[in-house]
């Protein structure tokens, strides 16, 4: 039951800002994601939350009540921390219980409460082991454990899946989605991985260089991203983002010239001709069209089975990345011609800022 | 199965390979340490003075129950035990305490560092002077300044507190070396753990007891051990300041075995002293071993 208000927040060491003033509003019960490239601030701004760090600027606001000079203790939130942070030398019982016990609760309570949390994460039979007894994804799930004891009024976590294997990862990632169904807890989730942050967010908060870029809901982040960081950073394989220049801007279309001199039309916009821009072009919205406008030489392929990727050399600076059906038969070397599939294309100026949707136009 | 089989072999050719090479140098060991010890256990079954080199022949266990029956014996294991246990006491606690602030960030680090450290560089003879002489002295010393000052009056450490005096000055010689250790152990401390017991609310008294002394405890009772096996040795500070006085009260096994051999040329009786002080270390390390081994599998 609780939300949370960020206003202007700010840190800096020294001269220099991590933090440059940021304004977020998180809901009660929501799952926040934020994500962003390593040294973004991401992490650090977790930590202001949390109060390991000093706000240097700007407000925290926790159910309305102004946190910045309270202790990381009493504002009410339980952090699980990348390297889990269990204490080595207590039991998995004693390591969830430590909080209550120093909060003073009843011994009988502090039992009662670690017994219904084992029985959520299922370590009920490992209550008696110490951490050095236990797998990293065992450890996860104390740490999670840990947190849940306390009954905070939102959990963080910080990249809490960096450090188990890519199974693992699946599981434990399904396994926190089931716990804010369950718990209907508000979470603040930092990673760098943008698959969780897909599965995983409510909302997510894409960060770079210590500012927000974007907050929307997964797929409003995929398919209609806010500039060109945004559209880079969300989708994998990456989005292809080619420069592009009005040729004619009629009112119904817009016929662009790829940096590889293709021609390509969409609609509709308000551009006027010879602007210079960005399109942005997933690479499955691109298919395989022997009348298509964009034409190049395949450099590389890869398969991963349940599809291919090819790199289609188009004159532009990058190749073309398209995603293709994984029995498709390019082969090194190949002359495709490609068409945009009727899918939206984004459209960014030269601020990168996206300038709005438009549609391919049929017949390219 | 065929693994072993085929390493077994391996293991011995390599070592038909490599004996010639080892020879000399366990030679050398051999020499250096089993040579005296059984020397010294020979002599401490002979009548052996060199007082009066008449009188030889094998002494039965006669040395050893003339030590043991001498009440000196008993006054110098006390010795011992107080003064071991003290300076045990007092360097672990400063050593925990210097290892908690040198951990800190604040200005000058390195070099209050370093001079924590010192006084591990200066030899032990060097040191005990210095506090006899400079610092300890009831006439010209520095504490006798400050405390005249101040209005207490001088004190003679070494004739009113002599076992005191030396505590004091051997713990200032070990303190250094508990705190290097200690302090390399708080740097591996996970921070994210400190972090965790301060979102769980834990402060000061709480992260020293929950965190960081069951952090610290493994070097801990490395410390105690490494501690002991030298502080039983102790010499130069009792010599230089106290000769083992006023009385025997500060004569240690050690002090009580110089004295024997060479102030009372009484070989035997002193070859028994160090066969005693022998199985005593022994005895003392088999018990720390032992514990340290229960306590630190973490």
């Amino acid at each position: 039951m609780s939300t949370l208000e960020i206003k202007q927040l700010r840190k800096s060491y020294g001269a220099a800002e991590i933090i440059k003033g940021i304004d977020l509003k998180i809901e009660d019960r929501e799952f926040i994601v934020f994500v962003g490239p390593s040294g973004c601030g991401k992490s650090t701004l977790l930590r202001m939350i949390a109060g390991l760090e000093e706000i240097s600027g700007g407000e925290l606001l926790i159910d309305g009540a102004r946190m910045n000079e309270i202790t990381p203790d009493r504002r009410g939130l339980a952090m699980v921390f990348q390297s889990y942070a269990l204490y080595p030398h207590m039991t998995v019982a004693e390591n969830m219980a430590f909080a209550l016990r120093l909060a003073g609760v009843p011994k009988a309570e502090r039992e009662q409460r670690v017994r219904v949390a084992a029985k959520t994460l299922q370590l009920e039979a490992l209550l008696g082991r110490k951490p050095a007894n236990l797998s990293g994804g065992q450890r996860q799930r104390v740490a999670i454990g840990r947190a849940i004891v306390r009954q905070p009024k939102a959990f963080l976590f910080d990249e809490p899946l960096s450090n188990l294997d890519a199974a693992l990862r699946v599981q434990t990632r399904l396994e926190i989605a089931k716990l804010h169904r369950d718990l209907q807890a508000t979470m603040i989730y930092v990673t760098h991985d943008q698959i969780e942050a897909m599965t995983l967010a409510d909302r997510i908060v894409v960060f770079n260089a210590g500012r927000i870029e974007q907050v929307g809901t997964p797929l409003e982040l995929y398919h209609n991203p806010a500039n060109l960081f945004v559209a880079g950073f969300i989708g994998s394989p990456k989005m292809n983002l080619i420069g592009a220049v009005v040729r004619e801007s009629t009112p119904g279309a817009l016929v662009l010239t790829l940096d590889g001199a293709s021609l390509v039309s969409v609609q509709p916009a308000t551009i006027a001709a010879g602007a210079k821009l960005t399109i942005g072009l997933r690479p499955e919205h691109i298919v395989v069209d022997p009348q298509g406008p964009i034409s190049g030489h395949v450099e590389a392929v890869e398969r991963l089975g349940n599809e291919s990727i090819a790199y289609v050399g188009i004159g532009a600076s990058l190749p073309l990345t398209v995603k293709l059906p994984p029995q498709s038969p390019v082969a090194l070397g190949d002359k495709l011609h490609l068409a945009l599939n009727g899918h939206a294309v984004s459209l960014f100026g030269e601020d990168g800022h996206a300038l709005g949707w438009t549609q391919p136009q049929a017949g390219g | 199965m065929s693994a072993t089989q085929t390493l077994v072999p391996h293991r011995n050719a390599k070592l038909m390979r490599t004996w010639p090479l080892l020879t000399p140098v366990v030679f050398v060991l051999l020499v250096w340490a089993i040579v005296p010890l059984v020397m010294t256990l020979w002599f401490s079954f002979q009548r052996y003075n060199l007082v009066d080199p008449t009188i030889t022949g094998f002494a039965g266990v006669d040395n050893y129950k003339f030590l043991l029956e001498d009440p000196a014996m008993l006054a110098a294991l006390f010795n011992e035990v107080v003064l071991v246990g003290s300076v045990l006491a007092i360097t672990i606690v400063f050593g925990v305490a210097f290892a908690i602030l040198f951990d800190q960030e604040f200005w000058g680090r390195s070099v209050a560092r370093l001079l924590v450290i010192a006084p591990f560089f200066v030899m032990p003879t060097v040191s005990a002077l210095i506090w006899k002489n400079l610092l300890m002295n009831p006439v010209s010393g520095v504490f006798a300044w400050i405390t005249t000052k101040l209005g207490f009056g001088a004190i003679d450490w070494f004739t009113n507190y002599p076992m005191a005096g030396i505590v004091i000055i051997v713990a200032w010689q070990w303190i250094p070396f508990a705190t290097l250790i200690l302090l390399t152990a708080m740097q591996s401390l996970d921070r994210e753990q400190m972090e965790a017991a301060r979102m769980d609310a834990a402060r000061g008294p709480q992260l020293l007891r929950f965190v960081i002394l069951p952090h610290l405890a493994r070097p801990i009772s490395i410390l105690l051990m490494i501690e002991t096996i030298f502080l039983l040795a102790v010499f130069a500070e009792i010599f230089i300041t106290t000769s083992g006085g006023p009385g025997d009260a500060t004569t240690t096994l050690t002090y009580l075995i110089y004295l024997r051999a060479l102030v009372n040329f009484d070989v035997g009786g002193a070859s028994a002293g160090g066969v005693l002080a022998i199985i005593l270390a022994n005895i003392i390390a088999f018990f720390l071993v032992r514990t340290i081994a229960r306590n630190v599998d973490i």
